[in-house]
């Protein structure tokens, strides 16, 4: 081959080489770009729901929220009027759900994570509990409320403290408040046990190796560098116990309530029982409309304000957990 | 063959490299050095003023060698901080190559004197100093034998041999004074000749150095200056 | 294989003998013997995973907090055994302090991080505590930089500074003997000429038993050598002697770089 025949294969090997290269690169420009449109396009579909959600909601909700909305009590077959029991009734229960079940899903998750062995049998029979506790549809946890805690519990009670009246024995806030908490009680625990898996083991091993006990390592140094993460579960069980209607049907909700619940043994109102009630036995339906939809707005929004909490506190702890590693 | 230190390398082999390049090095330089010794008798014996020219003029190798030898010793002390058994042959290489240097001087000073005896008809016939220098020669090669091979019984038996070349010199020295007492005009060679058996005990004295170096060198022990340390 | 000590027989401050670390069964490291010079530096080197840092957390008892790990042998601390039925690890870590590789300083302030050891211990009077806090931290050549902003985050401290502060920490409960375990492998060489130096200040009060992997470290920083290899002490000396003429041909292929 001569000078002139190399270089003129050379240059064209050279040509090829470009060519493949500018076609390798406009079809992995075509995969990007579609791969890009077609995420956006599924970004777009959920936004579309959500909007049409929303907007319908606020568009018919709006009108009739106002303060007097959120102070005033049902009248008139709840046809006029605000939900003010609800939302009371919504706060006790949460209130008493929280300091029921956060102590115990933090103590479990601590026991699991810090005391238990990884390997004995009863440390897998807890966590197959509370993976199957998560799994419980709500309807299921409203039924074990009402046989175990109303019926069983509450009518012992009854018998053991008020001559067999019926005080406990019926549905009541302090039974729905520990029903939620049962449901709640592995959001918390999960919640937990990840916020203590992100304390670092060198922080547990500089607490023991200055003479620290195991407990006083767990209550000094890692519950405190895990309280974000706590915190973060017990703000998801709360957004939880706020909107399920199902386990407080038979345990402690009631369909209208002239006065405020007086003591742990009195029912309450809920805004999502409201709802229900509100869309399917309401005697005038398009009168009840717009409170059901100013109803639907309130625990929308309380839902809302409750999850970017979480969200909000899951950042910092984040960035607390990244300045520290 | 040119043996390691121990019977493993180093892991990194450019380090192992440089330590054997040092050994070649230090090896020419001893060859040197033994070509002095030899090539400066061998210009007395056959009264060759032209070969003693040549051989100061060899001497100038070796000065460029033991700059060459330091300043390797230098690198390989700044990059690789040697320690236990590379330590110390990269400090008994520094010595060694200073007791080399003297040597070759010595062998020129030899030259020097014989260049002034080749102008005079020889005094007697060379038996003892030949000798002589093919003893230290031989001791010579035997002690850079002694330190490629790490051989401490070898360096040991160097040191002891000392002491032949000091009889030899100091039997040369009583023959050269009867011949001075005889006649005076013999003073000017004589001494030439007894300073060249000096400069061979010297020599000798130098060689005994690269025994004690190796002994150093392999069990970490120093025998220097047996006899003459301070107390306390 | 039991230590070769030095003959001018300095007081030991550890004494471990036949000392076997164990996980699930499984040997690790030992028999090890060895007997640690009180107030001196003693540095632990060997190639990884030659069982030097598990030898060294078994003298504080750390290695109990790994599940399946049992410790056969004795270590006594001038004298007082520290396994044995009966014995509290917690007290024997009071004495016996420890400085881990990476600085893990606690989310607290600084004053709170010097001072955790002394309040888990008991101490309640805020003065004392202040006091010692502040000798913990002039100790480790800290107290100059920190002295104005006690009350800030230890999280803002540079890595040097962190480290030093868990030292300052280490010494606040006034322990004997303080390990180290690569205390300087996370830092640049300016901060770890820092440690150096405040290991040799250090070791005029202090015990101190130090891992590293940095042979220049051990030769710079530490009075005795031990010289570990696949879980066993194949050489123990003083640093000059381990360093210019090791008796272990083992001693010298590592040091030399001659290990394959």
């Amino acid at each position: 081959m001569s000078a002139q025949e190399a270089t003129a294969t050379a240059a064209a090997d050279r040509a090829a080489a470009a060519r493949l290269t500018a076609v390798r690169t406009r079809r992995n420009l075509f995969a990007d770009g579609a791969l890009a449109v077609a995420s956006g396009a599924a970004l777009l579909i959920v936004l579309a729901v959500l909007t049409v959600i929303l907007f319908d909601t606020i568009r018919h909700g709006t009108p009739h929220l106002s303060l007097s909305f959120l102070t005033e009590a049902p009248r008139e077959g709840m046809t006029e009027g605000g939900i003010f029991p609800a939302i009371i009734g919504m706060v006790e229960m949460v209130i008493l759900m929280t300091l029921a079940g956060v102590p115990i899903g933090v103590a479990t998750a601590i026991y699991l994570h810090e005391y238990a062995s990884p390997v004995s049998p009863l440390t897998r029979a807890i966590r197959i509990a509370v993976a199957n506790l998560a799994g419980v549809p709500s309807i299921v946890f409203g039924l074990f409320g009402l046989g175990f805690f109303v019926q069983f519990l509450g009518a012992g009670i009854d018998k053991a403290f008020f001559h067999s009246e019926k005080v406990f024995g019926q549905p009541a806030l302090i039974w729905a408040a520990l029903t939620m908490a049962v449901l709640t009680l592995p959001v918390v625990i999960v919640a937990t046990e990840e916020a203590l898996r992100t304390v670092p083991r060198e922080l547990r091993e500089a607490s023991l190796a200055l003479g620290a006990t195991k407990f006083q390592t767990v209550f000094n140094v890692v519950v405190p560098q895990a309280s974000a993460g706590i915190l973060t579960g017990t703000i998801l069980a709360v957004s939880r116990g706020a909107g399920e209607v199902a386990p407080i049907l038979f345990t402690g909700a009631a369909y209208f309530l002239p006065r405020l619940p007086k003591g742990l043994s009195s029912q309450f109102m809920s805004p999502s029982y409201h709802v229900y009630v509100l869309s399917t036995q309401s005697p005038d339906v398009d009168a009840t409309k717009p409170i059901l939809y100013a109803t639907v707005l309130v625990l929308l929004g309380l839902t809302f304000t409750l999850n970017i909490a979480a969200v909000v506190v899951r950042a910092r702890m984040r960035r607390r957990a990244g300045v520290a590693a | 063959m040119i043996k390691a230190n121990t019977a493993r390398e180093h892991t990194n082999r450019e380090y192992e490299g440089e330590l054997r390049r040092l050994r070649e090095q230090l090896l020419m330089m001893g060859a040197k050095v033994e070509d002095i010794i030899s090539c400066s008798i061998r210009s007395l014996v056959d009264r060759d003023s032209a070969l003693a020219d040549q051989t100061i003029a060899a001497d100038r190798k070796i000065n460029q060698l033991e700059i060459d030898i330091d300043e390797h010793c230098m690198q390989i002390l700044a990059r690789r901080q040697p320690v236990a058994s590379d330590l110390r042959f990269l400090t008994t290489a520094l010595k060694l190559v200073t007791d080399l240097e003297r040597m070759g001087d010595l062998g020129v000073n030899i030259c020097e004197r014989v260049l002034e005896l080749n102008g005079e008809p020889p005094l007697k016939p060379y038996v003892d100093l030949p000798n002589m220098a093919r003893d230290v020669q031989e001791m010579l090669h035997e002690a850079l034998d002694a330190f490629v091979a790490a051989d401490v019984e070898r360096g040991q038996r160097i040191i002891t041999r000392d002491k032949n070349i000091d009889a030899y010199y100091t039997q040369i020295f009583r023959e050269l004074l009867t011949y001075m007492m005889e006649d005076p005009r013999n003073i000017f060679r004589a001494t030439r000749l007894q300073s060249i058996a000096k400069y061979l005990e010297r020599i000798g004295d130098h060689v005994t150095n690269v025994g004690e170096l190796v002994v150093f060198m392999v069990k970490g022990k120093d025998i220097r200056h047996v006899g003459k340390l301070s107390d306390g | 294989m039991t230590a070769n000590t030095d003959s001018e027989a300095k007081r030991p401050k550890l004494t471990v003998r036949e000392l076997t670390v164990s996980y699930s069964g499984k040997k690790a490291v030992g028999p090890v013997g060895l007997d640690i010079v009180g107030q001196h530096v003693t540095a632990l080197i060997g190639p990884s995973g030659c069982g030097k840092s598990t030898f060294l957390r078994s003298l504080n008892r750390m290695n109990e907090l790994i599940p399946g790990c049992t410790i056969g042998g004795t270590v006594h601390l001038d004298g007082d055994p520290i396994y044995g039925p009966g014995i509290d690890p917690v007290a024997i870590r009071r004495r016996i302090g420890m400085v881990f590789q990476r600085s893990n300083p606690f989310p607290k302030t600084i004053k709170e991080n010097v001072a955790y050891g002394l309040r888990i211990g008991g101490m309640k009077d805020a003065r004392e505590i202040e006091t010692r806090v502040e000798r913990a931290l002039v100790q480790s050549a800290l107290w100059d930089e920190v002295k104005d902003r006690l009350n800030d985050s230890a999280m803002g401290l540079s890595g040097g500074q962190q480290q030093r502060l868990c030292i300052a920490r280490a010494l606040a409960v006034e322990p004997e003997v303080l390990l180290m375990d690569e205390p300087a492998s996370a830092l640049d060489p300016i901060a770890t000429a820092h440690i150096e130096e405040l290991i040799n200040e250090l070791s005029a009060e202090y015990t101190v038993v130090i891992v590293t992997h940095n042979m220049q470290q051990a030769a710079r920083v530490a009075d005795y050598t031990a010289f570990f290899y696949l879980g066993e002490l194949v050489e123990f000396d003083r640093t000059d002697v381990l360093f210019t003429k090791p008796s272990n041909s083992r001693t010298e292929d590592y040091i030399t770089g001659r290990f394959g």
